[in-house]
């Protein structure tokens, strides 16, 4: 099986994912948020104790699901490939970046697009940003930036990933050790095993195709090849007709209650650090938990890294607010990037520029 | 025969090593990867450059040989 090989099933493959999201969120995940990698990834680090913002705890099986997803169909299709090696503390500290980032601007790429998709003009703002975050990348690829070479490894050091996410799906569903919101983003969720049935397609479908935001973009630039993006094109079609259908789709800036904010600045630095950090470590958050499913420690180090930037996100005071509607006055509150956040996003570029030229390809390493 | 060395090296550079050699010298030119989805890349870059590519797997991946 091969979704790689035509635009026609890469699109395809584009439109499956697109129904799932909008299945998820039908089904009760947050509209705009869908099926977002940051917003999940934070929400299952508040699930383990890692973070303690009560509002955003849930151990989210679409996480879970994507990473066995991508570990089953890898290992059917003979795909699967257990290598490590590829310098993996810069892939974690990468990994932080995605994260910070992503909760800076309030989503991932892949959440980016549903939020266009729902006309928010703060995410098209913020795809400027991702768009010159990968075009940095790119240029530091063209100057011969490498992380090294991954070397194939023991077979079980690969599955210790997707045995991780088991575990945490084992922990949700048969006892009562991990945290979950009564309110806010990470109190809305289907249920939880349409969640993960969601999670495992996905993931499929996102292995085989290869499906990755920051690889469409990166290799239009170096390229000039859409296959990738013709992913992301399917994917966005699905979910504007989800939107429109579903009454979802409002064009405006700022839209109480969709979790986003109309800071354009820090909405464009936030995606530019998170385009630049994906483009370092070979792909998006998506694709860093695919990699990670299909055995590469390196990906799974990626992982733990966003991990622990969206516990330190919240930990610390990076993640911004979304505008917001008060109840008893019915004014609108605008959502902001606190202060701590503007200075990590400035700290997360500057890191991504001494990545960027500091790590060179050589022969025979 | 020329040959490029991409195992275990991070998307893009397989492809971005395959194209340096396909511009650098006539002739055919054997890429060295070790995932999957890197050896049909460089498949269907030779293709789209109007090379034939012919694949076999080795002990840690695969080897394209680009005519």
């Amino acid at each position: 099986m091969n979704l790689s090989d035509s635009k026609k099933k890469l699109a395809l493959a584009g439109v499956i994912c697109g129904l799932v999201a909008a299945c998820l969120a039908y089904f009760g995940n947050p509209a705009n948020m869908a099926f977002c990698i940051a917003c999940f990834i934070r929400d299952t680090a508040g699930a383990l104790g890692m973070h303690s913002t009560e509002t955003v705890q849930y151990a989210r099986p679409e996480i879970i699901g994507l990473v066995l997803g991508a570990f089953i169909i890898s290992a059917a299709t003979k795909e699967y490939r257990s290598t490590a090696g590829s310098s993996p503390m810069v892939r974690f500290v990468l990994g932080m970046i995605l994260a910070i980032g992503s909760l800076v601007f309030l989503g991932c790429p892949l959440r980016m697009i549903i939020r266009m998709s729902a006309g928010d003009l703060n995410a098209w703002v913020a795809l400027i940003g991702f768009v010159l975050g990968v075009g940095t990348g790119v240029f530091a690829l063209k100057k011969g930036f490498s992380l090294g070479r991954a070397h194939l490894t023991n077979r079980v050091s690969g599955g210790v990933l997707p045995a991780l996410m088991l575990g945490i799906l084992i922990l949700a569903l048969a006892t009562n050790l991990l945290k979950s919101s009564e309110s806010g983003p990470g109190s809305m969720h289907a249920p939880i095993l349409m969640s993960l049935a969601g999670g495992l397609i996905f993931g499929a479908v996102a292995q085989k195709a290869r499906m990755c935001f920051a690889g469409s973009i990166r290799d239009i630039i170096l390229m000039r090849n859409f296959d990738l993006i013709t992913i992301i094109g399917g994917f966005f079609a699905v979910m504007l007709i989800f939107n429109i259908v579903s009454g979802n789709f409002t064009p405006g800036f700022n839209t109480p209650g969709i979790i986003a904010h109309s800071e354009h600045l820090w909405n464009i630095l936030g995606m530019y650090a998170v385009g630049f950090a994906a483009v370092l470590a070979g792909g998006c958050p998506l694709r860093q938990l695919i990699l990670a499913g299909q055995g590469s420690s390196d990906s799974a180090v990626t992982v733990l890294g966003m991990f622990a930037g969206a516990a330190a996100a919240h930990n610390f005071g990076l993640a911004a607010s979304g505008t917001a509607l008060n109840a008893e006055t019915q004014e609108v509150v605008a959502g902001a990037v606190p202060m701590n956040g503007k200075v990590a996003v400035i700290l997360c570029i500057i890191v991504c520029f001494v990545i960027a030229f500091t790590n060179k390809r050589s022969e025979g390493k | 025969m020329r040959e490029v060395d991409a195992r275990g090296l991070s998307c893009p550079e397989p492809l971005m090593l395959t194209a340096e050699a396909l511009k650098s010298g006539k002739g055919p030119v054997r890429i060295l990867v070790t995932e999957p989805h890197q050896k049909m890349n460089v498949e269907k870059f030779a293709r789209d450059h109007g090379r034939k590519a012919v694949s076999t797997e080795t002990d840690d991946g695969f080897a394209v040989v680009i005519e």
